[in-house]
Formats: structure tokens, sequence, C-alpha cells
């Protein structure tokens, strides 16, 4: 009961935090409603047991990458940005190609709803150790050159930002 | 359901305690900055000025609460409300005490007793900046705004070298709580020296040690790195707009962030409630001597007051009635298990804070850019390469 009354307010603030960030005019307001949704978020990865997601979302994503993108919005001039016309110009293009994807989306539904099926929702199985040493196994034992090649290529983006941006190091 | 009666007064209590923790921290702050530029400090109110908290208390409360005109008024009063939530949240997770039978519960001083206590604690830190950022931000201030600016990105540096810090520790423990953290630095190498991580046996972690405070000063803003407030530059930073209650919970964020900074520096480093040497050479004495002494003190210099001060002819033997009192309780069987732990860790969490105190008093503010340097180009690889030694040796001993 009280799991399920959390999953929706998690989901709620999630999804709410989502639109918000899409309509709202003033850009400081959008980014803190994305930071909303990624609270959000990181509360549904705590109800599905996953504590290092969950510190890992709030700790990279809300406190890392968000706080540079405030402190981007902070310093380029909001004023004349909230001025400006946005979304309304593309409004019927818009509803058009969201209606005809739902559109799509439910005739396909309503024909093939019989060979459409989920499958059935696996019951996570508590580990040895916890959400923490489980995920280091598979990271680190199961799955260590691809995710050392992976952290390589992060790398190399890193340093490509670092040289486009500079022209002189 | 005497579960929760007990988890809901332990919550009233941890709360009022932690409160009045800030509050008088602010007394100790202005009194040992005042004995160290050798004048009495705040004197005025109350004995030795201690009410002078209650008196600043008052003052903020009946002062006006002022929106600036082209503030974002829903932010404005979000921001000190996030600060000070956030900063008083993270007290929860840290074990004053090991565990004891109270009224057929088995409980402890402190709150929860988390998993994942570091990980909520890191991300609770990480939340930290928004209190100052969106507020900074928010008073539609230049000086508010560069305040704001200058934390978020000294905040967002020197977190990494405090998580560096931080896992170098988690090497030899080898878990995330933080009560297991501290029970495994129980014991003394050849019986005298505390087996605290600072000292711990494949790699003693001093250097983790001096690389979490110096970037736990940059994360609560304190001087030398107390950028986002530069007085002499910013007027007050971030928190110039604001007045009355609002500047006070910013204030009290502060002083609750280096408790709780403290607090965790003495779980992951110092060892929590474990004495400083065995029981065998009367450690569980230290407080009962201390506390006697103090009392016995305060006898003596009221039986000698100046004639100036004529109020501590009565102050002084109140005060030194009340220790004199209060030692002996440390000797009592029963509450010795629970006592003595706690006297340890507020013993190790408080001098944490006078050593904050005490820097202040001591060394001048940094540059900007030497912060950033300082940051990026000493203190992160120094962190890097503690780290790497200490799983390296940890890897070998296995």
């Amino acid at each position: 009961m009280t799991e399920t009354v959390f999953f929706y307010c998690f989901a709620a603030l999630a999804v709410a935090g989502a639109i918000l960030t899409v309509t709202m005019r003033n850009a400081v307001h959008c980014a803190i409603s994305l930071i909303a949704s990624l609270g959000g978020v990181a509360g549904l990865y705590l109800m599905l047991h996953a504590e290092f997601l969950f510190a890992v979302q709030i700790v990279l994503y809300i406190g890392g990458i968000m706080v540079l993108f405030l402190f981007v919005i902070m310093l380029v001039n909001l004023e004349a940005a909230a001025r400006e016309r946005q979304f309304h110009r593309s409004w019927v293009g818009g509803l058009l190609c969201a209606g005809g994807t739902g559109a799509m989306l439910a005739w396909f539904w309503l024909r093939g709803a019989g060979t459409l099926r989920l499958p059935p929702a696996v019951q996570p199985t508590p580990r040895e150790g916890g959400n923490v040493e489980s995920l280091a196994m598979v990271l680190f034992r199961d799955y260590l050159v691809p995710f050392e090649l992976a952290s390589l290529l992060l790398l190399v983006a890193i340093v490509g930002g670092v040289m486009m941006a500079k022209k002189r190091i | 359901m005497n579960f929760y009666l007990l988890t809901l007064i332990k919550m009233a209590l941890t709360a009022l305690v932690l409160l009045t923790c800030c509050a008088y921290a602010v007394w100790v702050e202005r009194k040992v900055l005042a004995h160290i530029q050798l004048r009495p400090g705040p004197y005025r109110v109350g004995p030795h000025g201690l009410l002078q908290p209650l008196a600043d208390l008052i003052k903020l409360l009946t002062k006006e609460g002022i929106v600036p005109s082209y503030a974002n008024p829903f932010f404005y009063l979000l921001a000190p409300f996030l600060a000070v939530a956030l900063a008083l949240t993270a007290i929860v997770v840290i074990p004053f005490t090991p565990e004891f039978e109270l009224f057929g519960v088995r409980t402890a001083i402190g709150l929860t007793d988390l998993n994942i206590g570091i990980l909520f604690l890191l991300a609770l830190s990480s939340l930290g900046v928004y209190g100052i950022a969106i507020g900074g931000w928010a008073s539609n201030n230049k000086y508010s705004l560069m305040g704001s600016l200058r934390s978020s990105a000294q905040m967002v540096s020197y977190e990494l070298p405090l998580a560096m810090a931080i896992v170098s520790p988690l090497l030899l423990v080898n878990t995330l709580n933080l009560r297991e953290i501290v029970e495994l630095q129980n014991g003394f190498h050849f019986g005298l020296l505390p087996k605290w991580n600072v000292f711990a046996s494949p790699v003693p972690q001093a250097l983790g040690f001096v690389i979490f405070l110096i970037a736990a000063f940059a994360e609560t803003n304190r001087v030398p790195f107390d950028l986002p407030e530069a007085e002499s530059e910013l007027v007050a930073g971030f928190h110039t707009e604001y007045s009355s209650m609002m500047f006070a919970s910013f204030f009290m964020a502060e002083y609750a962030n280096i408790i709780t900074i403290c607090c965790v520096a003495t779980v992951l480093f110092l060892g929590g409630w474990h004495p400083l040497w065995p029981a065998e050479y009367g450690s569980d004495l230290v407080p009962v001597v201390l506390l006697a002494a103090a009392g016995l003190m305060l006898l003596f210099h009221a039986a000698q007051a100046a004639r100036r001060r004529k109020w501590d002819r009565f102050t002084f033997p109140v005060f030194g009635v009340l220790l004199l009192g209060l030692a002996p309780v440390f000797l009592i069987p029963v509450l010795k298990p629970v006592l003595i732990p706690f006297f340890w860790f507020v013993a190790k969490a408080g001098f944490l804070v006078f050593v904050f105190i005490w820097i202040r008093g001591t060394l001048p503010r940094y540059r900007y850019d030497q912060l950033m340097r300082f940051a990026w180009t000493f203190l992160f690889p120094l962190s890097l390469a503690n780290l790497l030694v200490t799983g390296l040796v940890v890897a070998l001993a296995g």
C-alpha cells in the first residue's frame, strides 16, 4: 500500500516535472522542473531497490550536470529569451504528428492485441551482498572490458570537447 | 508501537539538540575568534554572553523579512528553506552510539541505519548547492549572483576530492553502512594505538583525512574558501538581499553543515565512538575528570571573581556545581555503555568543529583562481593517488 502511494508520488513528480520542463517560458524554471523530474526518477530507482543508481542519479544528474546547466542559464540574458515566441508556431504540425503517431499505435494495438504480449514481470531476486556489491561485480568482473572501453570513449569526448572549445591550450 | 513512539521522541530530541547546537556554535565561534584576536567577544547578554544566541534569535524573528521588488518571490523564499532542510536532513544517518536496549527495543542515539548511508550523505551534500545557487539568482542582485555562481563552481569542484577521500576508507572497511564502518574500527594496534581509519593497518588514511577536511572546508563555504560570501568583494555574497529568518536559515544551514561534516569525518576516519586509548588505561574516566576539573575551576574562579564582573560570583558557582554533578553520571554502570561512547563521539566531532573555527581565525581567504587551481591541479590528483595506493595495497593484502 505504502509502496503504491510512493510510486504514484514519484511518478507524478517525474511526469509533471517533464511536462513543466518543456512548457515553462523562463529557462531557470525549466531547469528546476527538470531537476524535480530527475528527482522523481531517483525516487523510482529507490523503490526498485537500486540504491546505487538512486545515489548516482542525484549526485551526477541533479548535483552535477544540472548545476552546470543552471550555471550557464544564469549567465545568459534571460529577459530577451523569455519574451520571444518559442513554441507556438509549430502547434498545428506538432499536434498532427502526435495525433498521427497516437492513431497508428492505437490501430496496431487494436488489430494485434493478441500478438502483443508483455513478458511477465520479473521479481527482483535479492542477491548476496546488496545492490552496490552486485553492480560492482557486474561492472568490474563480468563486463570489465566494455566498461573500460566506455570510459575511454568518454575520455576521448572530454579531450575533444576541450580541444574544440579552446583554441590555445 | 514502542518503536514508533521511540523514533518520534528521538526525532524530536535530535532536532532540538541539533538546532541548539547550531545556535551555540555561533556563540562558540564568536568566543573562540575573539580570544584568538585577544578580545573578550560577546559579553553583555547573560553570563559571558551565554544568552546571546537567544537574543540573536529574537532579533532575527522580529525583523522585517524583505522581498526585493525585482526578485523572483517563489524561488527567493524557496532557497533558504531548501538550504536549511537539506542541511538538517543529513544528520539522520549519523550513528552516535552503539546499540543498546531501551524499554524492550534495541535502539541507539542516531535516527536511521541506512545500508547506503555514505551514498545518502554524498547525495545530500551535492544537493546543498541549490539553496545557495537559487537564492543568489532569485535575489536579482549582481553580488548575489556572483556569490552563487562562485559557490556552484566551488562546491562542484570540491565534491570530487571529497568523494575520493571518502572512497579510500571505504576500501578498507568494505561497507557503506555508517554503523558498520564505525564497528569495524574497533580495537587497538599493540594494545594502545586505536584502529581508526586514520591509523588503519595496511594503509593509514591520514592523507585521506586531511584531503577530506580541506574539501569539507570548501563544501561548507568556510574560511579560507568562503568565496561565495567574501565580504570585501561581494558585500555578503549570495545572501546580500536576505533579512530576518530567511537570513537566519542560511546561517543555520551553514552551521548544521559544519556539524554534520564533522560527524561524518568522525565516523569515517576517527573511529566514531571508539575511545582514544583502551579502557584498561582509564579512557572511561576522561569525561569524569574533564567535567570535574571544569567544575572545580569554575568554583575556584568564583571565589576570586573580578570586581567589575560581579555576576560571576553567582553564575560561576551555579555552573561549577552543575558540572560537578554531571561528572559522576558517567560512572553509573547502567548509563556507562551509552554515555561513554557518546562522549567520545561528541568530543571528536566537537574538536573538529573547533578546528573549523580555529582555521577561520588563522588563515586569510584564497583568491578565486587560486581556489580553482588548488582543487583541480593539486587536491584532486592527490586524492586520486591516495585512492590508487590504498586500492593497490588493499588488493595485495587481500
